[in-house]
């Protein structure tokens, strides 16, 4: 265990309050937060995007598979400049282009449609295949712990290490909502098929960073980012 | 598996035109769930970047191919019609649609040409499915020419088809061009008996006394309602003769005679039908749905009284 500690790097309060336009200053939507410090790290540190060139065919992409609690998404993009911040305000309304579940063809910098579950790994595998050789873009995709339930996600794992997909990654925000539990842990079921796992706190940005940033040539790579850790330690 | 009715036909043609295909068109990926990979040794060997196969997985089948298409590689997904359209269907509507990207589905084991295989294996309600989603053209080939056309056409390029391969096939081939054709003539007042693609020369054995005219379409979804009303005439008796579920395209004629009074009878696989439990030969298995000449006839014969 980590005695060296430095500060914690915080997402920027501008952020944070882009996020509460979208969800109400008093609301906590467990979903939405729970992934604003990867989706921070991500936008902020990793990966290669041009909000002012949100189609470029070489372009990193994002996908949230876990469509529910875009909140903390739109709010990073709003902040990225890939559309305006007054987007945020009336989020869901019949002339919003955001929605509850992200819909790709109407937002600037989202890859994917998605809020049906189970959906956005198996995409995000058919990319990397695709882009493959073709292109120096990583795909990073974002689950949730109780996504993977989905069985849908159990065939895209088995794919993608078979396949060897270095060009992908797959972030799997853990905060323990799963209600059956996955015995002997996220990270070593995808290890099991042929990925290079990582696991870290959402809140040491410089671990998540460098565990998102890391890629390997043959296997795709899974971080498992553990959103109750810093209660666990605390 | 009935192997031995499936060598001949528009399968064996369509495999053996991928690997010319696959080199006309780079950007085309063939996204296999095991089924056909056993036929495709030679593009598999010569072609890894465009030969996926990915295992009995049908959700992850469709929902690579959606990623494929979202890289701007364009997908030939191909396996038997109940693993393809039924198993993954959340996947076409989401994965495909909702993404707004183009495939082309290639479907083998049309309603019931997999009869020794049972229920498990057969889809006849596969184009009501695929009608009943955006975006979709659906081909149901009746000539194993006609799958070579199709599929050279939309290998390059962008949209939504599904393609119906059948082991029911017709003597001779006719154009793929989305419209109805009208193949036998019987003056203006003739009841019109339309046939869907394999269904041609059943149809036209079916009626070969009757006096009725037959025309004919392999694309019977989006339906040529243009073609459709110019046929029907004012005051249409009508026929639909679909291999799959009944009344499939009962929406889609109803959409276009809506402006005048119409009697139209619609010819295929009833609902309660599906649930034949019966194994056999897929003759037996027309006889059984009133889909083979003589039933047609008998239904043909109702409208005409």
């Amino acid at each position: 265990m980590t005695t060296t500690t430095t500060p914690p790097a915080r997402v920027p309060e501008a952020v944070r309050a882009l996020v509460r336009r979208v969800t109400g200053d008093e609301k906590h939507d467990p979903s939405a937060h729970s992934t604003l410090d990867t989706l921070w790290v991500l936008y902020d540190q990793v990966l290669r995007v041009d909000p002012h060139d949100p189609d470029h065919p070489d372009r990193d992409r994002f996908l949230l598979s876990k469509g529910h609690g875009p909140a903390s998404t739109y709010a990073v993009l709003a902040a990225k400049g890939y559309f305006p911040a007054d987007w945020l305000d009336d989020v869901a309304s019949w002339d919003s282009r955001l929605g509850h579940h992200p819909d790709r063809t109407l937002v600037p910098g989202i890859e994917i449609g998605s809020g049906s579950l189970g959906h956005g790994l198996p995409l995000a595998v058919g990319m990397a295949l695709g882009l493959r050789d073709r292109s120096p873009a990583r795909v990073v995709v974002l689950v949730g712990d109780a996504e993977l339930d989905e069985g849908s996600n159990a065939e895209a794992i088995a794919v993608a290490g078979r396949f060897g997909l270095g060009n992908l990654t797959c972030v799997v925000v853990d905060n323990h909502s799963d209600n059956l539990g996955w015995p002997g842990g996220i990270a070593s079921r995808f290890a099991l098929e042929g990925w290079d796992p990582a696991e870290v706190r959402t809140h040491d940005h410089p671990r998540l960073a460098a565990a998102l940033r890391r890629t390997v040539a043959d296997r795709p790579t899974v971080v498992v980012v553990d959103t109750s850790a810093k209660e666990a330690t605390a | 598996m009935s192997t031995t009715t499936l060598a001949r036909d528009m399968r064996t043609r369509f495999y053996a035109e991928l690997d010319p295909v696959l080199g006309d068109h780079p950007h085309a990926v063939l996204v296999l769930a095991v089924i056909g990979s056993g036929y495709l040794p030679a593009p598999a060997a010569r072609r890894p970047d465009q030969v996926i196969d990915v295992g009995i997985r049908e959700q992850a089948l469709v929902g690579v191919a959606g990623g494929l298409a979202l890289a701007g590689r364009r997908p030939v997904v191909h396996t038997f019609a109940p693993f393809l359209v039924e198993r993954a269907y959340e996947q076409v509507k989401l994965d495909l649609g909702h993404q707004d990207v183009g495939a082309l589905l290639v479907s083998a084991g049309a309603s019931y040409d997999v009869s020794s295989g049972g229920r498990t294996h057969q889809a006849p309600a596969d184009v009501a499915l695929m009608s009943a989603l955006p975006g979709w053209t659906v081909h149901v080939p009746g000539h194993a020419d006609e799958v070579s056309e199709v599929l050279r056409r939309e290998a390059g390029g962008t949209g939504r088809v599904y393609v119906r391969l059948s082991s029911q096939h017709n003597a001779a081939p006719h154009p793929v061009d989305g419209r109805l054709h009208l193949v036998r003539d019987g003056g203006a007042d003739a009841p019109l008996v339309v046939a869907v693609g394999p269904m041609l020369d059943t149809v036209l054995a079916a009626t070969a006394d009757l006096p009725v005219r037959v025309a004919w379409t392999a694309t019977p979804h989006p339906l040529d309602a243009t073609g459709l009303r110019a046929l029907a005439g004012p005051a249409p008796a009508l026929a639909v003769v679909e291999p799959y579920l009944e009344g499939t395209s009962a929406r889609a004629v109803a959409a276009a005679l809506t402006d005048r009074p119409s009697r139209v009878l619609h010819v295929g696989v009833p609902v309660e039908g599906a649930e034949l439990r019966r194994y056999g030969t897929p003759r037996e298995h027309a006889a059984a749905h009133g889909l083979d000449a003589a039933g047609i006839r008998r239904r043909i014969a109702e409208l005409l009284t």
